[in-house]
């Protein structure tokens, strides 16, 4: 659990660098997590080694990112959404029919875990250091970003891009970067999800997947990273507590999903910034 | 716009004036770059700027002061004034592996908030501020953006006459150190007082052109626009 707990939070605080610092309402982040997971995968599975599957992974997000960036770069608000939305579903299909590649519906089993120079991490502990470590260097990335000019230029172009224009900068390149980078970490997410399975489909990556993680930057506050970790850590064990109460399965599962949008109307009503959001929710 | 044509003099204020709907606010678009022209030339600097993007209409030295506020709400008064005085801030790598040492920009900052007497706002974010302290940290961050042409869209709307003054020295001082400025201002009094020439604009065409002198006492402009407000 604390391992998905640490792919959930890479996955959320690299929405939010899209989302709550750029402004751009991307609903395709789940392809990226996708691509990534299925680029290490296959590179994995063809004998190339771990770490540079993992990075590759991120790379290849990063260039979807990019991709993706091109034909939305004017689109705002609804209309991103629905085309990164879009994206999704595409991906999905792709990842779906693409047999040759993805081996379509029966998924690529036999991902190997992690190898670095000699060191397997085969067992969950040393898995979950290996996630909290990437975590953290992700956070301190996206921390560094943020809090730089390059990160206040993001928060313009959330707030007012025509005014970020008129400042001399140009919006299309800030745009461009932030989903590139929020597509990387998204990658590397996936890749690390992939080799913690061992064994992914198309189901790991339906839009169902995006609702936990766009709720954990809505609760923890848009453009607020301490609000993210909060809301990661909340709303991925909260459920589990469920577990410890006696429930079964069967009704985590779906309690799960009711516990995530009470809590998203609760906060929606009353706290329409998150916890610590700058930026309250259109 | 219906073939309107006029030079801005280097050095000087120039003010446009005219009725609502005259087309102010679209010249200044057109010359934003936020409006794609349909015909004519816009040259500045000698150099064809038309179709130019509004970025690139910035760098090139053209700082814009929008009607309706545009400060980035949720940023504080000192981030909406870097922004202005930083032009590297859109270089990812160099933000990503260096310090953030940005002394001398505030130092700028410092002064310009000194100016319009705001030094005891800089940490407060813009969405917070009232409309009149809004417009002054506009023109404020109008004028840190770097600049040798200032288009200026209602500079004192909403700001109290005792900080009209202080606004108006502000620009008589920038035209002092090379600035050249376009304003549209309704406020007949402000513009005569600081303008070295008008433009009298009425459904897209410059109907009359002088010094505030000539344009108070043409028969047209008075009875195309100002009325009796300057009588008084």
């Amino acid at each position: 659990m604390l391992i998905l707990l640490g792919i959930y939070f890479i996955l959320a605080i690299s929405l939010q660098l899209a989302v709550g610092f750029a402004g751009l309402l991307n609903l395709g982040h789940i392809a990226f997590y996708a691509i990534g997971a299925y680029a290490s995968a296959l590179l994995a599975l063809a004998g190339w080694p771990w770490w540079l599957c993992f990075l590759l992974a991120g790379v290849v997000a990063m260039i979807f990112g990019f991709l993706l960036s091109l034909p939305t770069n004017k689109l705002k608000g609804d209309y991103l959404a629905l085309a990164t939305l879009g994206f999704s579903f595409v991906v999905y299909v792709v990842a779906l029919n693409w047999k040759g590649l993805t081996n379509g519906s029966l998924g690529l089993p036999g991902i190997p875990k992690p190898i670095f120079f000699g060191f397997i991490f085969s067992d969950n502990f040393n898995f979950l250091l290996l996630t909290f470590f990437v975590a953290f260097i992700s956070y301190f990335i996206i921390r560094k970003i943020t809090s730089s000019p390059f990160g206040k230029a993001l928060e313009a172009t959330r707030d007012d891009e025509l005014a970020t224009r008129i400042l001399g900068k140009s919006t299309f390149k800030i745009k461009s970067i932030a989903l590139m980078l929020s597509a990387f970490f998204a990658g590397l997410a996936g890749s690390l999800y992939a080799h913690y399975i061992t064994f992914i489909d198309p189901s790991s990556f339906t839009l169902t997947q995006l609702i936990p993680i766009i709720t954990i930057i809505i609760i923890g506050g848009l453009a607020s990273l301490k609000g993210t970790i909060i809301a990661t850590i909340i709303l991925v064990l909260l459920p589990e507590s469920l577990s410890f109460v006696g429930f079964p399965s069967s009704i985590v599962g779906p309690a799960r999903q009711i516990i995530y949008s009470l809590i998203l109307l609760w906060i929606l009503i009353y706290k329409p910034r998150g916890f610590y959001g700058k930026v309250e929710l259109e | 716009m219906n073939g309107c044509s006029f030079n801005v003099k280097k050095n000087a204020i120039t003010a446009l004036i005219g009725p609502n709907g005259a087309g102010k606010s679209t010249i200044f678009n057109l010359i934003s770059g936020i409006i794609k022209e349909d015909a004519g030339k816009i040259i500045f600097n000698g150099k064809d700027i038309t179709h130019t993007s509004p970025e690139q209409i910035s760098n090139l030295g053209i700082s814009r002061l929008f009607q309706q506020t545009r400060l980035f709400g949720n940023l504080t008064v000192k981030e909406n004034l870097l922004l202005a005085v930083n032009n590297e801030d859109t270089r990812f790598w160099k933000n990503l592996f260096s310090i953030n040492k940005t002394t001398r920009e505030e130092e700028k900052i410092k002064e310009m908030l000194k100016l319009v007497e705001m030094e005891e706002f800089e940490n407060k974010l813009a969405r917070e501020l009232s409309f009149g302290q809004k417009r002054l940290i506009e023109l404020a961050r109008t004028i840190l953006n770097p600049h040798s042409f200032l288009i200026l869209d209602e500079p004192v709307a909403g700001i109290s006459p005792k900080l009209r003054k202080k606004i108006a020295g502000i620009l008589l001082n920038l035209k002092k150190s090379d600035a050249t400025i376009l304003l549209i201002e309704h406020d007949m009094n402000f513009t005569l007082s600081v303008s070295d020439s008008i433009l009298v604009l009425e459904k897209g065409e410059v109907i009359a052109r002088g010094t505030p002198e000539e344009i108070r006492n043409s028969p047209k402009v008075l009875e195309a626009y100002l009325g009796g407000q300057t009588k008084s």
